[in-house]
Formats: structure tokens, C-alpha cells, sequence
């Protein structure tokens, strides 16, 4: 055999950062708390006379979202530059591209995780009634959750052994991931509506999975080169 | 530099001493002043900005295909004529936009996503200067991403706009394409071979002497 | 061309490696100017010479994480190919030690065997930490390991998909007199065995008489190249102390 399967590559790789997050347990709480604390500054800066604004809930949501997912992506790597074991990755006979997407389904299983704690902590906290269309609701979350980390995973990887790359990630990955926000807010301030409009909640979400695709292709494709020296 | 760059630069000078003086004897609109003919340096200079990233994103492309120091170094020139570009035509826009619409900005779909697209490039500069050594390859993503994201922004921008209703409407703006405006458009687009050219005869050179470095120790 | 004994028999194999004129820039930064070597199967070749010499820098193109500016390197008959074919053949013990800190010995050893292509990846980890000698400390983090047993690890793991190219940075950093003779052993054994290994140290006294060819380098430059090297540590002075511009041989 001369390169490792794909599949096998890409399940090593999961699994081998899934087991690292559960033993130290860092980064998911870390991130966790972040973001948790994240929507309370917002309800401290947002809230007037016990109620938010008009829709503010939707934007608190991705916002804290975009935030801990930039910490989220900082750390993974971070550890990844430590031993510098991304070189080890790379010197070995797995496709770079399985890679890229082991490492892309730990990120988003990492902000699944966070989601979950943080979207009925925005549903308490701003009473906006986020799960009368638990379904809709899940598509557009996972949709922005995967185009963010599709373009953050490449970028944070990108930047492994950059300098100032800390503060480079936010600066480079936010603009290119305006897209992915306003389709996110959008999508979940249209589930909040009394009137709910389906063919709207649709549209953002046909958005959200085409810039999925796009970008996930576009990232296996550029990983390997950006990757070399 | 190139045999045609000085005869090209005289007349791009001439060109831009020239242009008022057309501008002004452009037929008035109805009853504008002399600030609405900021017009015919806005459109020209976003055109450029359009420009720019387009040959940023190919050049990125095709340097991350091929590997060719060359397309490296238009993909930065071109990099730093798009925030160039981007700077005139977020002046110029607001300063006509003040007296057209009575406000400097408006969040409709164009404006928006220049500012997100102008943002991009300054991201691509900022990892150029402070990315240490590597980062040729990382913009190029940088760019390609960027490049790509372009149709995304346009489409959830203006989307995202049409929920509200509009604070103002946008009008089409009432500009005739006159001699004026192709005068200043050929102007801008020769500035903008001019100033490309100067910026990859810097880099080539700054390249060129580090090969002369590393080779004078062997 | 030698077959190699293992079982991936499939993969190409290679049973030299040449360095043809190599030289590496970074920016105005010369660190490697027209280096040439040639490694052959069964051979220990050492590469040394002060800090900042490019032995860090030849490493890393020998095993393809590098491109040179100029020249070439090549393995055998595949000639200057890059690929997973050829990184499944190279094994690589770094200066940082690619063990993720997090995860037992034998969990890293699994880890690096599966990403490998390993068949067995459980008997591969287990048959490693018994030759590493730790097979009864298999179950602990390797942040708790001392340097000496992290090194037998990474060693452990560089070598467990039986490379035929191996390549070592700074080794005996940190070990103490038991693991390096234990570490000499293993680079005989696998000499004996037709691997190509490449040390690169200033561990001059462990090295010495462990060489089969060394390659002299002082700032990116190939000061001396010498068959059996007697006496290293006198011999590394002297050729240290020449005059620049003087490539002998």
C-alpha cells in the first residue's frame, strides 16, 4: 500500500482529536464558558427595561458563536503546533485532504457541542421562543456552524506556523465568513416570527449548505498547496 | 521599466490635469452642483476596484497552481490596487452619496459588499506584512477565498437588505455616458497599468536582488 | 533493487538516496549552498556541524517537507517524485517530538501506525513499546514521561512502519547513558537490516565510530565529506577550524 485510505485516514484523525478533547476536556469548556459569556455581556449591553430588542436574539446567537468558534479553531491548532504533530500528519502517507476533513468534523462536533448549551441558554435568557421549529432551527445552525468551520479550519491550519497568527485568524477568517452570519441571523430571526414564512427559512438555508459546498470543495482542493513549502 | 511607461505616465498626468476641465463643461443635470460631478471619478475608480480583486483572485489561483513567483507578485500588486481602489471609491461614493441622498451610507447590497470586499483585501495585506515567512501561500488562499465568496456576499446582502424596508431608495443614477465619463475611465485604467507596473518592477527587483545576495556567498 | 523485508512489499522502494547540488534560500537567508551526498542502503551517514550550519534544514528536505531553490534530491530509481508512495518509506524522529502529550504511549504508537496503513495497528503499538522497553508504562500519558522515555517513544513511533529511510534530528538530546547505547543498538540493527539512516548531531562523542560517511556543514556549506571518520570528535575541529571556501574530501 503507498497511501493510507481516505476513510481510515479521515477516522483516525476524528478520533484521535475527539479522544484528546475528552481527556483534558480543555477547549470544551473553555469555549463553552466564553461564549456563554459572550451572550451575557450582550444582555448587559443589549437589554432595555427587561426586554431585548426587536430580534436582537438571533444576532446575539451567531455572534457568540463566530467568537468562540475563532477560540475554538485558535486552541485545536494551537496543540496541533505544540508537538508540532500537524508535521508529523503531513509526513505521513495520508491524503492531505482527509486531513482537512478529520480535523473539519471535530471542529464542528466541538461547536455542536457549544450550541447545544448556548441555544436554550439564549431561548432563557431573551425569551425568544427559538424552538417552535426545532427542525428548521437545527438546519440552519449546523449549516452555518459547518461553513464557518469549513473556511476556519483551513485558515487556522493555514496560519499553524505563522506569525501573530492569533490575531491574524479573526482578521482574515470574519470578512470572508460575512456570507455564512447574515445567513445564519437571518434564517434563525425569520424562526422567530409569529408569522412563520417556510419558503424564507428555505432560502437561507439553501444559501447556508451551497456556501457548505462550495467552500468544503474549495478547501480539499487548496489544502494540500497552501500546506507545502 | 517598460519602454511605454514614461510616454503612458505623461499622458496619464495630461489625462487627469484634462479631466476637470471636461467635467465641467459636462452637460448639468437638472440641478446639481459642482459636488455631484464627483460622479465621474467615483464610477471609474470602482470599476478599478472591481478590477483589482478579479486579477488578485486569478493571479492567487494560478500561483497556487503553478507555484511562479510572478503570479505571487501581481497577486500583491494587485492586492494593494484594490484597497487603493477601494479607499477612492469609498470617498468619493459617500461624498456624492451626501448630496444625492442626504446620508453618507446606505447598507444596500453594492455598497455592503465592496466594504466586506475591501476589508479582504486589507486582511491579504495585513497576512503579507505580519504573517512571517510562509505567507505568500496563505494569501493566495486568502485571496482564492475571497475571490469565490464574492457571488455569497453579493446574494445574502442583498437579501438581507430587501427584509427591511429601504431607509432610502437608490436611485439609478443619472449619468450620461458621455465623453466625460470615458474620458476619466480611460484615465483610471491607465493609472492602473501604470501604478501595476511600477509595484511588479519593485518586487521583481527586490527578488532579483535577493538571488544576487544568495548567489555572491556560493 | 533490494526488496524490502516487510510486509508492505507493494510500495516502491528506493535503495539510495542522492543529493545532487542542493541548495535552500530563505529570502535573503542562504541555508543550504550546493550540498551533495549519497546515502546507501545499510549505511549510517551523520551530518554535522555548529548550530544555524542547515543540518536542521537538509533533514527537512530529505524528507520532503522542504523543496530545494536549486538542485535535487533523489530516491533511487523514483527519481525526484514527491507522494504518499515515497513518505510511506520515510521515517522521521524530529527535535520537537510529534507525540501528542494527551494520549498514552500506546495510544500515539496505534495512532501513528494506523495513519501509516498498518494492518495491525494493536500489535504494531505492542511489539513497539516492548522494544522501546516500556511495555508496562504503555497505559500512561506521555506527559508523563520523562525526556529519555519520550524519545524511546518517538523513536518507537518513526520507525513502525519499517522505513527504509530514516531520519534522525539531534537524537541523544537528553538521553541519559542507558537509552543512548540503547538508541546506538537500534541504529546498528537497523543498519544491519538495509535501512538508510541520517543523523544529524553534535553528540560528536556518542557518534563516533557509529559512521559509515559524514557530512561536514558550517553555514550552509559543505566544509568536509569523509568516509569512516576516526577520532570525531579531533577530526571535527580540525575541520571546523579551515579556512571558508575549502570543500575537501
Amino acid at each position: 500500500m503507498s497511501a493510507t485510505p481516505f476513510g481510515r485516514s479521515l477516522w483516525l484523525v476524528l478520533r484521535k482529536d475527539l479522544t484528546v478533547e475528552v481527556r483534558s476536556r480543555e477547549i470544551a469548556y473553555t469555549t463553552l464558558f466564553f461564549a456563554a459569556s459572550c451572550v451575557l455581556v450582550f444582555a448587559f449591553a443589549l437589554v432595555r427595561e427587561g426586554r431585548a430588542p426587536e430580534g436582537g436574539a438571533a444576532g446575539i446567537l451567531w455572534i457568540a458563536i463566530a467568537f468562540a468558534g475563532t477560540l475554538a479553531l485558535g486552541r485545536t491548532f494551537e496543540r496541533e503546533r505544540q508537538s508540532e504533530t500537524l508535521r508529523a500528519l503531513l509526513l505521513s502517507p495520508m491524503p492531505r485532504p482527509a486531513i482537512y476533513v478529520g480535523k473539519l468534523l471535530g471542529i464542528v462536533a466541538l461547536l455542536v457541542g457549544t450550541e447545544v448549551v448556548l441555544v436554550p441558554l439564549v431561548v432563557f435568557l431573551f425569551n425568544a421562543r427559538l424552538f417552535a421549529h426545532p427542525f428548521w432551527l437545527a438546519g440552519i445552525v449546523l449549516g452555518g456552524t459547518i461553513g464557518y468551520a469549513a473556511v476556519g479550519t483551513l485558515f487556522a491550519a493555514m496560519l499553524v506556523r505563522a506569525r501573530s497568527r492569533d490575531v491574524l485568524l479573526p482578521v482574515l477568517l470574519y470578512p470572508v465568513v460575512v456570507p455564512v452570519i447574515i445567513a445564519g441571523v437571518q434564517g434563525t430571526t425569520a424562526l422567530l416570527q409569529p408569522n412563520f414564512d417556510a419558503a424564507l427559512v428555505r432560502f437561507w438555508l439553501l444559501l447556508l449548505v451551497t456556501f457548505d459546498v462550495v467552500f468544503v470543495v474549495l478547501a480539499l482542493w487548496t489544502f494540500e498547496a497552501v500546506m507545502s513549502d | 521599466m517598460p519602454k511605454w511607461f514614461t510616454p503612458a505616465a505623461v499622458l496619464c498626468g495630461l489625462m487627469f490635469v484634462i479631466s476637470p476641465l471636461l467635467i465641467a463643461r459636462a452637460p448639468d443635470e437638472s440641478s446639481m452642483g459642482m459636488v455631484y460631478k464627483i460622479y465621474y471619478y467615483h464610477m471609474p475608480s470602482a470599476w478599478m476596484f472591481l478590477l483589482a480583486p478579479l486579477v488578485c483572485g486569478v493571479s492567487s489561483a494560478m500561483f497556487l497552481v503553478r507555484g511562479r513567483p510572478g503570479d505571487d507578485r501581481r497577486a500583491w500588486a494587485a492586492a494593494e490596487l484594490t484597497v487603493l481602489f477601494g479607499a477612492l471609491t469609498l470617498i468619493t461614493g459617500p461624498l456624492w452619496a451626501r448630496r444625492a441622498w442626504g446620508t453618507w451610507w446606505v447598507w444596500d447590497a453594492r455598497l455592503t459588499s465592496s466594504l466586506v470586499g475591501w476589508m479582504i483585501g486589507w486582511a491579504y495585506l495585513i497576512l503579507r506584512r505580519y504573517g512571517g515567512p510562509g505567507s505568500d501561500k496563505l494569501a493566495a488562499g486568502v485571496a482564492l477565498f475571497g475571490a469565490v465568496n464574492v457571488p455569497f456576499i453579493f446574494i445574502s446582502v442583498n437579501y438581507w437588505r430587501t427584509i427591511h424596508p429601504p431607509t432610502t431608495v437608490v436611485p439609478r443614477l443619472p449619468v450620461e455616458m458621455g465623453l466625460p465619463l470615458w474620458f476619466c475611465v480611460f484615465a483610471f485604467l491607465l493609472l492602473f497599468m501604470l501604478l501595476m507596473t511600477m509595484r511588479l518592477r519593485l518586487e521583481e527587483t527586490r527578488a532579483r536582488l535577493d538571488d544576487l545576495y544568495v548567489a555572491l556567498d556560493e | 533493487m533490494s526488496q524490502p523485508a516487510a510486509s508492505s512489499a507493494v510500495a516502491p522502494d528506493f535503495s539510495f538516496v542522492a543529493v545532487d547540488e542542493v541548495s535552500r534560500a530563505f529570502g535573503r537567508r542562504r541555508a543550504l549552498s550546493r550540498v551533495s551526498a549519497r546515502v546507501e542502503a545499510g549505511q549510517i551517514v551523520g551530518i554535522l556541524g555548529p548550530n544555524g550550519a542547515g543540518k536542521s534544514t537538509l533533514l527537512g528536505i530529505l524528507a520532503t517537507l522542504l523543496r530545494p531553490t536549486t538542485g535535487q534530491v533523489r530516491y533511487g530509481d523514483l527519481g525526484a517524485a514527491r507522494g504518499a508512495a515515497l513518505r510511506a518509506r520515510i521515517g522521521v524522529l524530529g527535535h520537537d517530538l510529534f507525540l501528542y502529550p494527551e494520549l498514552t504511549a500506546r495510544e500515539n504508537l496505534e495512532f501513528f501506525a494506523g495513519v501509516h496503513g498498518l494492518d495491525r495497528p494493536g500489535d504494531a503499538a505492542r511489539a513497539a513499546l516492548a522494544r522501546a522497553g516500556l511495555g508496562d508504562r504503555g497505559d500512561d500519558p506521555v506527559s508523563a514521561f520523562s525526556r529519555g522515555m519520550r524519545q524511546r517513544v518517538a523513536l518507537e513511533r518513526a520507525l513502525i512502519h519499517d522505513p527504509r529511510l530514516v531520519l534522525l534530528d539531534e537524537p541523544f538530546t537528553g538521553l541519559d547513558d542507558a537509552s543512548a547505547s540503547a538508541l546506538l543498538r537500534r541504529l546498528h540493527a537497523l543498519r544491519a537490516a538495509g535501512a538508510m539512516v541520517v543523523v544529524a548531531t553534535h553528540d560528536l562523542d556518542l557518534a563516533d565510530g557509529l559512521l559509515d560517511h559524514a557530512l561536514f556543514l558550517r553555514d550552509g556549506r559543505p566544509a568536509a565529506v569523509m568516509a569512516r571518520p576516526e577520532r570525531l570528535r579531533t577530526t571535527y575541529q580540525e575541520v571546523m577550524a579551515r579556512p571558508p571556501g575549502g570543500a575537501g574530501a
